[in-house]
């Protein structure tokens, strides 16, 4: 369906807008953190005169990924927020040292967002959730624990480590590694044996499979399936609908620690089970970009390298290329914005990362 | 475009996740298979042993009746390919797509064609051969009088679960008794050549055969590694390095290089040109694709003189259009594996680790590597050299030996691990030496090719002792 050249403006102008604002509190003396005042210094401009709209921050040139490795992470906490308790959370532990991004309230705001877009009837309000999937130093753990709580539920908790499981892997230790998911499983169905109000789920393909093999999600009583963490291809998601969820519903997401998360455009026919995910603007913005001029989109449908800017008070990243590539896909009714389709490890670095793990 | 499905214990699935096989000579789109994901593999492999029971119930002589008839429908009827899209496959069309995508002569593919239906046309005499003629009905049961003792044997596992490489569609033969043993089969095809285990299992489904004790998957490594290590017994095709893992696992049984080689012994090494064409054979034939072809002529005399005759006889094998009849050589479905093979040959030769003489340089053309008739083949290749060459133990997917002299006394244990050596001696001890040998694991004494398969003869190890176990067993008179 064709989305209105009203909304398509609409959704731009508060973009622009909202960009505008930031400027002005991250490169604010009284509020901007240490790192961003510290650059503007040295770029030699000001970005609070020179950005007047989502266009203008390509002036930032590429987000460094090593920006983000090692310390002193207060040099990314905002001054207005010096004083709040600060979480850090990490992401990119496969790839070297993590990196970090500050957190105050972004993860409670990205997924009280997130809990509009999901069905009431099959996520109740009041329902006890279940996390079965990394925590530790991700926001995961807390985002999922907040998301519960938000919808007047209590978060149970099973962790998995993927940093443990990437060494398995690459030890060839495979029987251990399923030694451990079995493990992990175990303690999930502990928790679904005896606590009858859990009716919801989240956790990661490779578990959800796992889980499946070992109980009926509906005899179990699950009703919602919230799902992400690793890539999912199109056949995982029609595998999931069609034999795992069981009536229940299958809410895969798009999400990391820089970004927040993406919610997912219920599938269509036409899809053909592509996973499509929205940003969560203007908080975050995906574009997908030509991977030799990052500076180029792709046009609609054509594959490209993901391509992230995060747009919050408590943390400003423009133009961050991920390690991910999908293909392009067009603005829709219920997100008047650009959108990404089948979301997967980027190819020119598939050999040197283990990825979907967990 | 073709397309193949994936067989989820019989029952056709078209997945969204596909992978397109070109045609090896037009490089056009000319397969699209059907890819299953890890979590529907190990999903359907929870109804292993609902498979295994719809085995159990059929007599053994009500499957040994099947594979007769499954071996005709396999040569000789039209069968499908694809059940959704109504797609048959004829027994032509079967031949021309195995060559469409492997490059396969049509003669190899024909040849092979009627190994599979030897050996389940003679599935008796195979079995006979691995059970040293136990009569299996007492499968049927599960234990029973046989020669006036009372034997039980148990199966290892509720389904054999096979990863098939691509390189020849006669591998194929080494799991077909399976379904006679009562054990199903979840197959995960080769990129290159799905079509031999499709046609195999829609022939055993039309002699009557359940349909839902066959899984066909093609998917991708991680795929084929959830299928052996879900399922209780397994095969493995493979190169050295994919295969390590399961090397040291009894449960599956790995399936690589051969190494196999001729040798003649002291006493005829004079005679060595009368059995320059048997030599020949074992080298060339399937088009030095097999783990069975010799790529290692070990002599005790007269090396350089074989080494040359032996060039000079497989320089008569040239590439030729692939429905020929004299076709013999293979050609790469891709161009750059050929050309990569060829220049670690080259980069063997001259490095620092002994001396080697490419003695089909002198009597072809010097370029190892030949694009005709649309594709690019490896021209067969004889290398003179010393036993601790690089090049005196090697096997590529094409005709190439070497030729190794080396003292009699060296022989066999010299050889290294050899999936099939033909010795060549009349010499008693002689030949008493390769006996003992614990890395000879099949042996031909004579003139015979190391291609020559013997149906009463296990090959590669015993699929029945890899499938069942014996226990003791007694019961009160």
């Amino acid at each position: 369906m064709s989305v209105a050249p009203s909304a398509l403006a609409e959704a731009r102008t508060t973009l622009d807008a909202w960009v505008r604002e930031l400027m002005h509190w991250h490169f604010s003396p009284e509020t901007g953190c240490t790192f961003w005042l510290d650059w503007a210094a040295k770029a030699g401009w000001d970005p609070r005169q020179e950005v007047a709209g989502y266009n203008d921050l390509d002036k930032f040139g590429e987000f460094q990924d090593e920006w983000l490795r090692g310390g002193p992470v207060r040099r990314w906490v905002p001054k207005a927020y010096q004083d709040k308790p600060i979480y850090t959370f990490e992401t990119g532990g496969s790839t070297g040292v993590p990196k970090s991004r500050i957190n105050v309230n972004d993860f409670r705001i990205d997924y009280e967002q997130f809990s509009t877009t999901l069905p009431d009837d099959k996520f109740p309000k009041g329902a006890d959730w279940l996390h079965i999937g990394p925590s530790g130093p991700r926001r995961l753990r807390l985002a999922i624990e907040h998301l519960a709580q938000h919808r007047g539920g209590i978060c149970f908790m099973v962790d998995l480590d993927p940093r443990w499981v990437i060494k398995l892997i690459k030890m060839g230790e495979m029987e251990m590694m399923e030694l451990y998911k079995r493990h992990v499983i175990d303690q999930a169905l502990t928790l679904l044996k005896a606590h009858d109000g859990i009716k919801c789920l989240f956790t990661t393909p490779k578990l959800l499979e796992a889980l499946c093999e070992r109980i009926s999600l509906k005899k179990a009583g699950i009703t919602g399936v919230f799902c992400g963490g690793t890539e999912m291809t199109p056949q995982f998601h029609r595998f999931a609908v069609e034999e795992l969820m069981e009536g229940a519903y299958f809410a895969p997401t798009y999400g990391n620690t820089l970004m927040g998360l993406g919610p997912h455009k219920p599938p269509t026919k036409d899809d053909n089970w592509a996973i499509i995910y929205y940003p969560p603007a203007p908080r975050a913005m995906i574009e997908v970009v030509n991977p030799d001029d990052p500076t180029k989109l792709v046009d609609y449908g054509k594959t490209g390298r993901v391509r992230l800017t995060t747009l919050t008070r408590e943390f400003f990243m423009p133009r961050f290329l991920e390690r991910d590539e999908c293909e392009r896909e067009a603005p829709c009714e219920q997100y008047p914005w650009d959108g990404v389709r089948n979301v997967r490890p980027f190819s020119r670095f598939q050999k040197s990362v283990v990825e979907g793990v967990y | 475009m073709l397309h193949l499905p994936i067989l989820r214990w019989g029952k056709p699935y078209r997945s969204v996740n596909q992978v397109v096989t070109p045609h090896f000579r037009t490089r056009e789109p000319f397969v699209s298979m059907s890819q299953a994901n890890v979590g529907m593999i190990r999903r359907d492999l929870l109804r292993q042993a609902d498979a295994r029971a719809r085995l159990q119930a059929i007599p053994f002589a009500d499957l040994v009746a099947m594979a007769g008839r499954a071996a005709e429908h396999f040569l000789h009827d039209t069968l499908p390919l694809d059940p959704e899209s109504g797609t048959m496959q004829t027994p032509e069309d079967y031949i021309e797509q195995v060559s469409a995508t492997t490059g396969a002569p049509f003669s190899n593919v024909k040849r092979n064609m009627l190994k599979v239906h030897g050996v389940l046309s003679k599935v008796t005499e195979v079995l006979a051969g691995l059970t040293r003629g136990l009569d299996l009905t007492v499968l049927d049961e599960g234990y029973g009088m046989v020669n006036g003792q009372m034997l039980s044997f148990f199966a290892r596992g509720d389904a054999m679960g096979v990863v098939l490489p691509s390189n020849s569609p006669g591998v194929h033969s080494l799991w077909a008794p399976a379904t006679v043993l009562k054990m199903p089969l979840v197959l995960k095809p080769g990129s290159a050549e799905p079509w031999t285990p499709l046609r195999m299992i829609y022939a055993w489904i039309k002699a009557g055969a359940p349909a839902e004790v066959f899984a066909y998957y093609p998917t991708d490594h991680a795929g084929g590694n959830e299928i052996l290590r879900s399922t209780g017994r397994g095969m493995v095709f493979g190169d050295v390095s994919s295969t390590r893992r399961w090397k040291a696992e009894g449960r599956v049984e790995v399936h690589g290089p051969g190494f196999s080689k001729v040798v003649i012994g002291p006493d005829l090494a004079d005679q060595w040109e009368q059995h320059l064409d048997v030599i020949a054979e074992s080298i060339a034939s399937n088009g030095g694709r097999s783990c069975v072809n010799a790529s290692g002529v070990w002599v005790t005399k007269h090396g350089d003189r074989i080494a040359d005759a032996l060039a000079a006889r497989l320089a008569r094998v040239i590439p030729r259009p692939a429905d020929d009849s004299e076709a013999m050589l293979a050609p790469f479905a891709d161009p750059d594996t050929a050309r990569r093979i060829s220049s670690m040959i080259d980069a063997d030769m001259t490095g620092e680790s002994g001396t080697a003489r490419d003695a089909s340089a002198a009597v072809r053309d010097p370029n190892r590597v030949a694009s005709v008739h649309g594709g690019t083949y490896l021209l067969p290749t004889v290398i003179r050299c010393d036993a601790g060459h690089p090049l005196a133990n090697r096997e590529f997917l094409f005709p190439f030996a070497s030729v190794v002299e080396v003292p009699a006394a060296d022989l066999p244990g010299c050889l290294g691990p050899s999936l099939v050596v033909t010795c060549i001696s009349n010499d008693p001890a002689f030949r008493a030496r390769f006996v003992a040998s614990p890395h000879v694991d099949r042996l031909n004494f004579g003139a015979l090719s190391t291609t020559q398969i013997g149906w009463d003869q296990p090959h590669e190890g015993n699929l029945f002792e890899h499938l069942y176990a014996r226990r003791a067993i007694q019961r009160l008179a």
